[in-house]
């Protein structure tokens, strides 16, 4: 039967190859557009750590002054004083910890003749590669003596390492970063989460390329390299020890393995939030402990252009879905005559129903088809986009289905009207006319 | 007229659907055209903020990595090399330029007592500017003066955020935020443990990075001995067809003459391009979405009003057999269509309104002012008859002797 279906469809869609172009068109435009900004979408609210990231925290405090504050109702500071985030590391109450500061450190290449270029720096302490799964080509990172020591060791990322060594193992070998020697412990493979959930709010990129040097914290405060942001809550005198300046300027991670082990963190951290109220060094107590996720949420890392394009998508797929309402109903009302013969002849209406269904399943699908070759032109579009996603914006698997779904579903709903009037249609007077 | 609307309302009785259809599609054209064209309008104003700065003739090289200590001779030495490039006609150092996005912000009072966390304090871009920076950038000095010689030496950074010195020049827009209705020069703006006072205004420069208060631009003087090396921007005036040579060479002569250190050169037409490139690209997504948008309507009305046509051929013959001249078939079929649009552009109207006030809320988004309603109503009824102008025009070549034929 539905055999039947498909060749009366495709019959009646021949038939009439101006409509049925426009209809296919306008489908296609409008799943063409929802395809390539849902992409981006989900590309950008992406999980950067699938694995590992319900087990990340980012615990918050609040050094700032009472002016402004409502209990209950005050978001704590986004990054912590030095002071707090080394407090937070040394009692080490979770499995793993890290500090992290962004900057941007001067790389001198080894040839002669040869000049200085800056790369993405963090500054960071021991456990952050182990801590955020940061896989390893060459040798591995550093240890918590060198965190305390200041040891002049650092880690590089795969494309520096190509780029100054050519791509072999330099782990070892020394690179002079901001006029200093330092050792390479360690040489990353390819690794660049995205959205980067560790720079927000620290002066660094949300997408896009990897981190090039990640160096322990002491040693890049030692060499001077300054944090990418700073807020300051308090009058300041000496900018050049900001360690012990009423700034914040470091973020700290956590991971806790199980339920248990994250209440017992929050309580911590809300124990030591009073502590220092009691102390006077803090008037509010405020305390907050984001999954990975949550904190990607409450930053807004998503840019709030890529959604409003996204809900533009969807009012202009509803509005090709409406259009294709109205052009199947003229095409299915035009076939009055034919649906009377074929409902006198002993169709059932159930029958003339499914046949309307499949020949807007045939448009939906063509849509669909259409639709995926705007969504790949959408996305080259965006690939050419100044935006620091942009390279990202590529259709994978899950959206390619995805566009049948959506095609099917929006011809689907775009058929049933037309469908529901074919079938109620009473035959005699369409005979009669005849 | 009047004997034209009544059979069209008892024929759209007859056809519910299509005609809703239609409305329904026109309501929803409008409502996102209207909303598309107002974040078109808000990121083209954006982009075309003006700023006080001979923008078209500026070339600026950016030099990083160097030794702080040595900014006293450096500084002086990498501009007297620039000077000599030709075509520089004035080169100054100044530690940040409007939309670089390298922005070091402050706040300040107008009492002594303001400390940076009063609620009541003004947020400031702080820029600290070498000799020679109002001629180079162009500057517009409207009351007071710009900085002299003793304001330079007698300024330094210390280890403190802000620089020693108790001189300032304000922007326009930042003078009237501070003192309202005031006279500016000779006021002083506080900060705990820094007071300034103001010894000129400017015309409006806006800041590194816009986005509320555009025009929070505050410039310091700073000596190049007393500055710490902050000052990283190397700002050349030129003319404006020279500016592509004077890049180069003045990116290849700073990095020639400090090798330890990264040069960079850029115009500054190329600084504002890169900061509103995010801005313009998205307008430019919306403008292709709005014309999509109307030219599906547009056929999804062709196709409707064809389709309605081709089932009253009947009807028309016999009007047309009757007496009805092709124009009345013609201007039966505009009426029909304008009676529609307008219906879907008083729903379109209110969607418009309901989307904005949602953007509102969720989005930094105004609210939309009221032309642009009426602006959307008229393009879809522009829309609406151009669309309908063809399937008329068949409908009006309809020849009466239809009538006579059975069906």
């Amino acid at each position: 039967m539905f055999a039947y279906y498909l060749d009366l469809a495709l019959r009646s869609l021949k038939r009439n190859k101006v409509l049925t172009t426009l209809m296919i068109l306008a489908l296609a435009l409008g799943i063409g557009a929802t395809i390539t900004t849902l992409t981006v979408l989900r590309l950008l609210s992406g999980d950067p750590l699938p694995q590992k990231s319900a087990q990340l925290f980012y615990p918050q405090i609040d050094p700032n002054p009472k002016d402004g504050y409502v209990a209950g109702e005050t978001k704590p500071a986004p990054t912590m004083t030095y002071p707090d985030a080394m407090n937070l590391l040394h009692a080490r109450r979770a499995t793993r910890q890290a500090a992290i500061v962004l900057s941007q450190a001067k790389v001198m290449p080894l040839q002669a003749n040869s000049h200085p270029f800056f790369s993405d720096t963090v500054m960071t302490t021991a456990d952050f590669f182990a801590m955020f799964d940061a896989p390893f080509q060459f040798g591995g990172g550093w240890n918590a003596n060198d965190d305390e020591g200041a040891a002049q060791e650092v880690v590089i990322a795969s494309f520096l390492n190509d780029k100054l060594f050519g791509g072999t193992n330099s782990v070892g070998k020394v690179i002079r970063i901001n006029d200093h020697d330092f050792r390479i412990t360690g040489v990353l493979k390819p690794w660049a989460p995205q959205p980067r959930f560790y720079s927000q709010d620290l002066g660094g990129r949300s997408y896009g390329d990897g981190d090039a040097v990640f160096l322990p914290l002491k040693s890049g405060r030692a060499i001077k390299m300054g944090p990418g942001d700073i807020e300051c809550y308090a009058a300041v005198s000496d900018m050049d020890h900001l360690e012990a300046a009423p700034c914040m300027w470091v973020g700290v991670w956590v991971e806790l393995g199980d339920a248990a082990s994250i209440a017992s963190f929050k309580e911590y951290l809300a124990n030591y939030a009073k502590q220092q109220v009691s102390l006077s060094r803090f008037q509010r107590s405020e305390t907050s402990l984001l999954d990975l996720m949550g904190w990607l949420r409450d930053q807004q890392v998503v840019p709030d252009d890529v959604r409003l394009q996204a809900g533009l998508a969807f009012g202009f797929l509803l509005i090709c879905v409406v259009n294709t309402v109205g052009l199947l109903l003229a095409k299915c009302l035009r076939r009055s005559r034919e649906i009377g013969v074929r409902r006198a002849l002993g169709a059932t209406r159930s029958a003339i129903f499914a046949q309307f269904m499949v020949e807007a399943a045939i448009v939906g699908m063509a849509g669909g088809v259409l639709g995926l070759v705007f969504a790949e032109l959408g996305l080259l579009g965006i690939r050419h986009q100044p935006a620091e996603y942009a390279s990202l914006a590529h259709l994978d698997l899950a959206m390619f289905l995805f566009t049948f779904v959506v095609a099917l579903v929006a011809s689907l709903i775009a058929g049933i009207l037309p469908a529901w009037r074919a079938c109620v249609l009473a035959p005699a007077p369409q005979l009669k006319a005849a | 007229m009047i004997m034209e609307i009544r059979p069209i309302f008892a024929s759209m009785r007859k056809h519910m659907i299509p005609a809703t259809l239609i409305v329904l599609e026109i309501a929803l054209a409008c409502a996102v055209l209207c909303n598309a064209v107002f974040m078109i309008s808000q990121r083209v104003s954006d982009i075309h903020l003006p700023n006080a700065i001979d923008e078209q003739s500026l070339v600026t090289v950016t030099l990083r990595g160097t030794d702080d200590k040595l900014a006293g001779s450096d500084v002086p030495r990498n501009l007297a090399a620039l000077r000599g490039i030709a075509g520089v006609q004035s080169a100054a150092v100044i530690s940040t330029l409007p939309l670089s996005t390298n922005n070091w912000g402050w706040s300040f009072g107008t009492k002594p007592e303001s400390t940076i966390t009063d609620q009541s304090t003004t947020n400031v871009s702080l820029f600290f500017v070498g000799p020679g920076i109002d001629k180079t950038l162009g500057l517009r000095v409207v009351q007071g003066r710009f900085f002299n010689d003793d304001d330079y030496a007698n300024s330094s950074l210390g280890s403190a955020p802000l620089p020693e010195t108790h001189a300032v020049v304000l922007t326009k827009s930042l003078v009237e935020k501070m003192w309202p209705g005031q006279p500016a020069l000779g006021k002083t703006m506080y900060t705990t443990g820094h007071y300034y006072t103001v010894v000129g205004v400017m015309a409006d420069v806006l800041r590194p990075n816009i986005g509320g208060q555009n025009y929070s631009t505050a410039f310091f003087p700073l000596g190049a001995a007393g500055s710490k090396g902050v000052q990283a921007y190397y700002v050349m005036h030129c003319d404006p067809q020279d500016r592509d040579r004077i890049v180069r060479e003045a990116e290849l002569k700073l990095a020639t003459i400090n090798p330890g250190a990264v040069a960079k050169g850029q115009t500054y037409s190329e600084i504002r391009t890169k900061y509103f490139a995010n801005m313009s690209s998205m307008a430019w997504m919306l403008v292709l979405v709005c014309v999509v948008m109307l030219a599906v309507t547009a056929f999804g009305i062709v196709g409707l009003t064809s389709f309605w046509v081709n089932q009253r051929r009947r009807q028309i013959g016999v009007r047309r057999a009757v007496g009805a001249t092709r124009g009345h078939i013609m201007r039966y079929f505009q009426t029909e269509n304008f009676l529609l649009s307008t219906a879907g552009v008083v729903f379109g109207m209110a969607l418009a309104f309901g989307i904005n006030a949602y953007l509102m809320q969720h989005y930094e988004l105004n609210r939309m002012p009221w032309y642009y309603l009426p602006c959307g109503a008229i393009a879809l009824w522009v829309i609406g008859q151009l669309s309908v102008f063809g399937p008329a025009r068949r409908a009006a070549a309809v020849p009466p002797v239809v009538a006579t034929r059975s069906a």
